[in-house]
């Protein structure tokens, strides 16, 4: 198996995890374990608040950058690593 | 004022001449004159004839020339006297009266100047005039006679004298006069000083005394005001700006579109996967995320765990307050026998009614004793509400006693119950259903009446319980032959064949009951009407014809009995296809195999219990199930039929088996043992008949009958079972044993429910009258409280959740007495996550029980090794050599020796000698 399916398969393992996704940097997913839908929606709507978040970390202080979003709600969690191309995007339940 | 006092006497003389011809009038009203017309002195008169001939001035005498006559004075007074009123003078009366002449001038006035024909002349002057003037007025007649009469004749005024009549004293009180002389100043100058220069110089005004009046201003105390405080206001206002644009107005237009998401292609996608970007982003972002991955796992951060500590606050009542509170009793006071209650029941959906089954207090040889009086006595099913205590609503009679009964969960209209002599009696309420719907509306009226004592009430029509004779009862051969110990509806969902094959329910409403009874079968009975044979066989696959006692008959012979049975008209005819020929579907004998006592079952529990259940909102299969046979059996309903009464409805459809369905069910004993059996019927390979099952397990845990054996309404596979002096709580999947099976207690448990609300708390009734509630989180080895509600035996519990405020508890005793009490919140409000706990506490037991077992088998097995040491070590011993026998003899002799010398020596019969360790010498 290829590196990136490894990690990502590693990454889906975790005790929790409902959804991974692979978003390039406009927004369009390339890989995702969730259906097309679902998988749109959240590309669509995380990649704008990504955005938003990087651009308010280095408004405020512009040698800052941003490297990690997390987003908790109340059934589960999402967490976005922001790259300059891709957006790695999990969802995790982390109710025990 | 002075000439119109002159004129007023005149003017009354005028008076009405016009409109008075010849009535006389009054005596001192003067006479008319014509004033009017310029000659006050002429009195225009009428002369009659008579008068003219006195007088001798008849209206020929008169000539043109002479109109006139000179009448003496006397005469017309003398007329006057003569004829008084009547005469023609009797107007100007006074006037000749004050005539100071002698001879009056009587004029004839031909033209009617005047008015009338005569007139007379009452002055002297006027006489005189007249005389010397009638020449002048003939003259002047002429060419007076050229103008018209109706020119008027312009007379300028004659000044007359001033007549004074006292207004110079007015005047003169009035006018102004000077009082004072006048004074007159003469002020002269000298002419050379007039027009001279002035020459004005100033002075000091302050210099000069008195040369001016000065006002000065002065502080008048009243008018200063310090002022402390002063209001002002503030306005901040941002800088603004006013602009103004001009922007191109358009008209709205609703818009839309329509899009899709920009995706990649699958090639695209893999082109993507496979650049080494991808793989170098993945490498550097997956370590972080799996940190926070990991983070969530480890901990939840973001729990408040003062929240979850706590308890929830907000309790309705005091908390302190643990017991239950005495709310209301019943007793049927109109019975004249002592009677017990044996079964009590909720209403399920009517709110305050509670329903007890009353049997007579009487023991077997008692009752065949009384059997004659019993008879006499209806047994009864009362029906009581919260709002009448004394007067029963509905009274449901049975042929004999009942000792147990259960509402139909899909129809609260049916009730089935269980008699003491074997038979299943139907009752059908649907008719009287408004009697008890409405009793919140009936208790106010009740409230008025309960004032008047007991005997004015019987007469009270609407007041009077009607007797409720059963729908059905079954058949008396082929029932039971004992009392009926238990009755049970199966749930809707699914229905039961002969053979104990489940399959799912056609009608979709309960339609099959379970009765056990001591004669040590349990019976499965449908209330459905059975088909003609010949289709049934076709509907159902495991039909066997022969093996089994029911069912056998034609039809039609049934039909016949039952055209033959007078039905009473009051009573609906829902199960008329069942009465008095009702067999029971299957049978299964509890037998304890060869030997010939039976186990005789007292109660049972099949799967869920429906209407606990309801109570508590799941159902597993009920709900799985339901849905699907619901959904087909709605189809096929047409109207809104009552089930009840189109029983043959569902019959036509096909069975469907349902897999996978447990058909195992527990059984409590009278001799206190708790079977868990199969209800399905299996081959016999010997026989070839259809045999129940034999237990799959039986356990004997109690000293007395069990009268208990129930299901817990929050877990399925928890039984709590109660019977003689303890209580048991079994897992349906484990084998081994209970999972708690408490110590014996003081007194007998007579009666034992689970909480509807609190899945560690059950109550137990005792046989004198105490009531012991047991909460399994607080303490396992005795009741948490115990609280007394009557002097005798506690026969039934029965609580019931009305709303989460209220909960009730129902408690029967053996006196026939029904107690509801209210359960506190304590009792009734399971804490922050007690089925959990309960959940947990029942999982530790079972892995306890586990221990146990598996401790019994090391403990088995330790036993065996030790017994096996034993062995080995018996064994050793029997092989000892004979040499090793001989050498213990000596030495058993030889300390024989010692100790003969050492007693010698005691007794002072042998020196002392060198004691020499006799060891040494070996």
């Amino acid at each position: 198996m290829t590196e990136v399916e490894e990690t990502l398969k590693r990454i889906q393992s975790h005790k929790g995890v409902i959804g991974t996704m692979v978003v390039n940097a406009e927004g369009i997913p390339i890989r995702t374990t969730l259906d097309n839908s679902t998988t749109v929606q959240y590309a669509g709507l995380l990649h704008q608040l990504t955005m938003k978040a990087k651009s308010t970390v280095r408004d405020i202080d512009p040698q800052n950058d941003m490297t990690f979003l997390r987003i908790r709600s109340k059934k589960h969690e999402i967490m976005v690593a922001p790259d300059k191309e891709y957006l790695l995007i999990v969802i995790q339940n982390p109710c025990e | 004022m002075a000439p119109k006092a002159q004129k007023s006497p005149k003017g009354q003389k005028k008076g009405k001449k016009k409109t008075k011809p010849t009535l006389p009038i009054a005596e001192e009203e003067e006479p008319l004159n014509m004033e009017s017309m310029g000659h006050p002195e002429i009195y225009p008169l009428v002369l009659t004839t008579k008068t003219q001939e006195i007088f001798n001035c008849r209206v020929d005498d008169f000539t043109d020339e002479q109109t006139y006559k000179l009448i003496k004075k006397e005469d017309i007074l003398a007329d006057l006297l003569n004829r008084a009123a009547v005469s023609d003078f009797h107007p100007v009366k006074k006037i000749v009266r004050d005539y100071p002449g002698e001879e009056l001038l009587l004029v004839y006035d031909k033209d009617f100047k005047y008015g009338l024909n005569f007139y007379l002349i009452g002055t002297e002057d006027g006489k005189e005039n007249f005389l010397n003037t009638p020449e002048i007025p003939e003259e002047q007649e002429e060419p007076k006679d050229l103008v018209p009469e109706d020119v008027y004749v312009y007379k300028p005024p004659v000044s007359k004298p001033w007549v004074s009549l006292g207004s110079e004293k007015e005047i003169e009180e009035e006018s102004v006069k000077e009082s004072k002389k006048r004074v007159t100043y003469m002020i002269s100058r000298k002419r050379s000083q007039f027009g001279a220069p002035v020459t004005f110089r100033d002075q000091n005004a302050s210099s000069v005394k008195d040369a001016y009046i000065e006002c000065a201003s002065y502080p008048d105390k009243n008018f200063t005001l310090t002022q402390v405080e002063r209001d002002i206001g503030l306005q901040v206002i941002p800088e603004v700006k006013g602009t103004g644009t001009q922007t191109k107005w358009a008209f709205p237009k609703n818009a839309s579109t329509q899009y899709y998401a920009r995706e990649f292609t699958e090639e695209e996608k893999e082109t993507l996967e496979q650049s080494k970007t991808l793989a170098e982003f993945l490498n550097s972002v997956s370590t972080s995320v799996e940190i926070a991955l990991q983070q969530n796992e480890i901990m939840n951060t973001f729990v408040d765990d003062w929240k979850s500590l706590a308890e929830e606050e907000s309790t309705f009542g005091d908390k302190s307050d643990t017991h239950l509170k005495e709310y209301q009793s019943f007793t049927d006071l109109h019975s004249t026998m002592e009677k017990m209650i044996t079964c009590v029941s909720w209403h399920p959906t009517i709110y305050g009614l509670i329903v007890v089954s009353v049997a007579v207090r009487l023991s077997y040889e008692e009752r065949v004793h009384f059997s004659g009086k019993l008879l006499l006595q209806p047994s009864l099913i009362l029906f009581w509400s919260f709002s009448d205590p004394i007067h029963p609503q509905l009274m449901l009679e049975s042929p004999d006693d009942i000792f147990c009964f259960e509402f139909c969960p899909s129809d609260p209209n049916i009730i089935a119950g269980g008699c003491i002599n074997g038979q299943v009696v139907l009752w059908d309420i649907t008719s009287h259903v408004d009697r008890i719907e409405n009793i919140k509306a009936g208790g106010s009226r009740s409230k008025k009446a309960t004032l008047k004592p007991m005997f004015l009430l019987e007469p009270d029509s609407n007041k009077e319980a009607m007797y409720i004779r059963h729908c059905a009862v079954s058949s008396i051969e082929s029932g039971h032959r004992k009392v009926i110990t238990d009755i049970h509806w199966l749930p809707d969902s699914f229905e039961i064949n002969r053979m104990g094959s489940v399959f799912e329910n056609r009608n979709g409403i309960n339609c099959q009951l379970v009765t056990c009874s001591a004669d040590c079968t349990i019976c499965f009975w449908d209330i459905r009407p059975q088909k003609p044979a010949s289709t049934a066989a076709a509907a159902t696959t495991t039909m066997a014809t022969t093996a089994t006692n029911n069912n056998s008959q034609p039809p039609a012979a049934e039909k016949k009995k039952e055209e033959t049975i007078e039905i009473p008209f009051d009573v609906p005819s829902t199960f008329l296809h069942l009465d008095l020929s009702w067999k029971p579907m299957s049978r299964i004998k509890l037998s304890k195999g060869e030997t010939s006592l039976d186990h005789c079952p007292t109660k049972l529990s099949l799967g869920e219990d429906p209407l606990l259940r309801r109570m508590q909102g799941t159902s597993s299969i009920h709900v799985l199930l339901k849905d699907k046979v619901l959904s087909q059996v709605r189809a096929l309903k047409a109207a809104e039929i009552n089930p009840y009464h189109n029983l043959e409805a569902g019959i036509a459809n096909i069975l469907k088996p349902i897999e996978d369905f447990s058909t195992k069910f527990f059984v409590g004993t009278e001799e206190g043992e708790v079977i868990y059996t199969d209800w399905k019927m299996e081959r016999d390979s010997e026989t070839g008949r259809f045999m129940p099952k034999k237990p799959v397990n039986l356990y004997t845990v109690h000293d007395g009958a069990v009268h208990t054996v129930q299901r817990s309404p929050f877990y399925n596979d928890i039984i709590l079972t109660i019977g003689g002096w303890n209580v048991a709580i079994w897992k349906e999947e484990v084998m081994t044993g209970p999972l708690l099976q408490t110590c014996c207690a003081p007194k007998r448990y007579t009666a034992g429910h689970w909480s509807l609300t609190r899945p560690g708390v059950f109550y137990i009734g005792r046989e004198d009258g105490y009531v012991d509630i047991w909460d399994l989180l607080e303490k396992t080895h005795e009741p948490a409280q115990s609280q007394n509600i009557c002097i005798t035996m506690i026969t039934y519990i029965k609580p019931w959740t009305f709303s989460s405020k209220q909960q009730f508890i129902a408690i029967a005793d053996y006196y026939g007495t029904l107690h509801i009490l209210e359960i506190p919140w304590t009792l009734s409000h399971p804490s922050f996550n007690e089925v959990s706990s309960v959940n947990y506490y029942f999982e530790r037991e079972v892995n306890h029980l586990e221990y146990t077992q598996q401790r019994k088998l090391i403990r088995d097995e330790e036993k065996r090794e030790i017994a096996q040491e034993m062995a080995r070590k018996k064994t050793r011993v029997y092989q000892k050599t004979k040499e090793q026998m001989e050498a213990e003899l000596k030495l058993e002799y030889d300390s024989y020796l010692e100790l003969e010398k050492a007693v010698l020596f005691s007794l002072g019969l042998v020196k002392v000698s060198e004691k020499v360790s006799y060891l040494d010498m070996i």
